[in-house]
C-alpha cells in the first residue's frame, strides 16, 4: 500500500466514526465536538485528493465559520433539561435499521453501476485542477492559451472543444445571495431575548405569558 | 474490491456520511442536531463532488468549483437555520421541534 492509501484510511476511518459518533451521542455539546472532527477529517481528505483549494475553503468556511456558529447557537439555547434529549429503544432500532438498509442501498448501487473512473490504472493520473485553473475557470477562461489575457475570454475559443463555461455568474449570485441571507438572518435574531419568571410559567402552545420587556419590539411570531 | 484506494472508497465513504446525517436528522430532538445532520449530508455530497473531479477528468474543474459552492451555500444555510433556532427558543424557551407544533391541523 502506498503512503496515500494509508493516509486514506487513516483519515477515513476518522472521519467515519467521529460522524457516526455525532449521531450516536446524546449530547448535544459532545455532537458538536465529533462534527468538528468530522469535518476536519473531510478537509484532509479534499487534501488527499489533491483539491488543495476546496481544502483550504473547508477548513476556513465550515470549520472556522459555520462550526463557531453552531457551537455560538449550542451555547445559547442550551439548558439543562434539554441538553439531553433521549429517544427511545425502539425509535433506535427503527433508526438503526433504516440506516443500514439505507447505506445497504447506496453502496449497491455504485458497486453494480460501476461508475466511471473506476479503471484507476490506466486513469494516467491526471493532475489535480489547481487554484490557478479554478480562477480561469470562474472565468470562463478554461486552459487559457499563452495569448489569452485574463480579463476575458480570448477571440480563439478552443477551451477542450467544449462550449466555454463561465461561472462568473452563478459566482456573483452566490455572493450577492450570502450576503442577504447574513443580513437576513441578522434581522431574524436581532429579537431580544424575553425572561420568564420561572421554568413553570413555559409558553409551551405560543402564548404570550409574559409582558414584553420595556417596550421591546416582540419578536417575530409573538403578535397573534 | 482491493485495497487500493480508488473513487469507490470514496463514494462508500459518502454514502456513510450520507447515512448518518439522514439518521441524525431522523433521529434528533435538538433543532441544532438536526442542522448538524444537515451538514453531514452536505459534506457527503462535496467528498462525492472532489472524488469525482479526482478520479474523472471531465469534471476535474467542475467538480471542485460545485464543491464550493455546496460549501458556501451551506455556510448560508447554517447562519438562516440558526437565526431561526434562536426565534424559536425565544418564544419556546427550548429547542426541541416536537414542540413546534401551532401549524398543525
Amino acid at each position: 500500500m502506498a503512503l496515500t492509501d494509508v493516509l486514506f484510511y487513516l483519515l477515513a476511518a476518522m472521519t467515519g466514526i467521529c460522524a457516526l459518533a455525532v449521531v450516536v451521542t446524546q449530547n448535544i455539546v459532545r455532537a458538536a465536538a465529533w462534527l468538528l472532527f468530522t469535518l476536519a477529517g473531510v478537509s484532509g481528505l479534499f487534501f488527499l485528493l489533491g483539491a488543495d483549494f476546496v481544502g483550504a475553503t473547508q477548513l476556513l468556511v465550515y470549520v472556522g465559520g459555520t462550526l463557531v456558529l453552531v457551537v455560538f447557537g449550542v451555547m445559547l439555547t442550551a439548558q439543562s433539561p434539554f441538553v439531553n434529549m433521549r429517544i427511545s429503544a425502539a425509535e433506535w432500532g427503527i433508526a438503526l435499521a433504516v440506516g443500514l438498509v439505507l447505506y445497504g442501498v447506496l453502496a449497491a448501487s455504485f458497486l453494480i453501476s460501476n461508475p466511471k473512473g473506476v479503471g484507476d490504472a490506466q486513469l494516467g493520473r491526471e493532475e489535480m485542477a489547481d487554484s490557478i485553473l479554478l480562477g480561469q475557470a470562474l472565468l470562463g477562461q478554461w486552459q487559457a492559451s499563452p495569448q489569452g489575457t485574463m480579463s476575458g475570454l480570448p477571440a480563439d475559443i478552443h477551451l477542450r472543444n467544449r462550449l466555454a463555461v463561465s461561472y462568473l455568474l452563478p459566482f456573483e449570485i452566490v455572493s450577492v445571495h450570502l450576503l442577504v441571507v447574513l443580513i437576513g438572518a441578522a434581522y431574524l435574531a436581532r429579537a431580544k431575548r424575553r425572561r420568564l419568571a420561572g421554568p413553570a410559567s413555559l409558553p409551551v402552545d405560543g402564548t404570550d405569558v409574559s409582558p414584553p420587556v420595556d417596550g421591546q419590539e416582540q419578536p417575530l411570531g409573538a403578535q397573534t | 474490491m482491493n485495497l487500493a484506494v480508488g473513487l469507490h472508497h470514496f463514494l462508500l465513504l459518502g454514502a456513510l456520511l450520507f447515512v448518518c446525517g439522514a439518521v441524525c436528522m431522523a433521529t434528533k430532538r435538538n433543532a441544532i442536531g438536526i442542522l448538524m445532520g444537515v451538514e453531514l449530508v452536505l459534506n457527503a455530497a462535496t467528498i462525492n463532488f472532489v472524488a469525482f473531479a479526482r478520479y474523472n477528468p471531465i469534471f476535474q474543474v467542475e467538480g471542485q468549483i460545485f464543491a464550493l459552492f455546496v460549501i458556501v451555500l451551506a455556510a448560508a444555510e447554517a447562519a438562516i437555520a440558526l437565526a431561526i433556532v434562536l426565534n424559536f427558543y425565544n418564544n419556546h424557551l427550548t429547542v426541541d421541534v416536537d414542540t413546534a407544533e401551532e401549524l398543525k391541523g
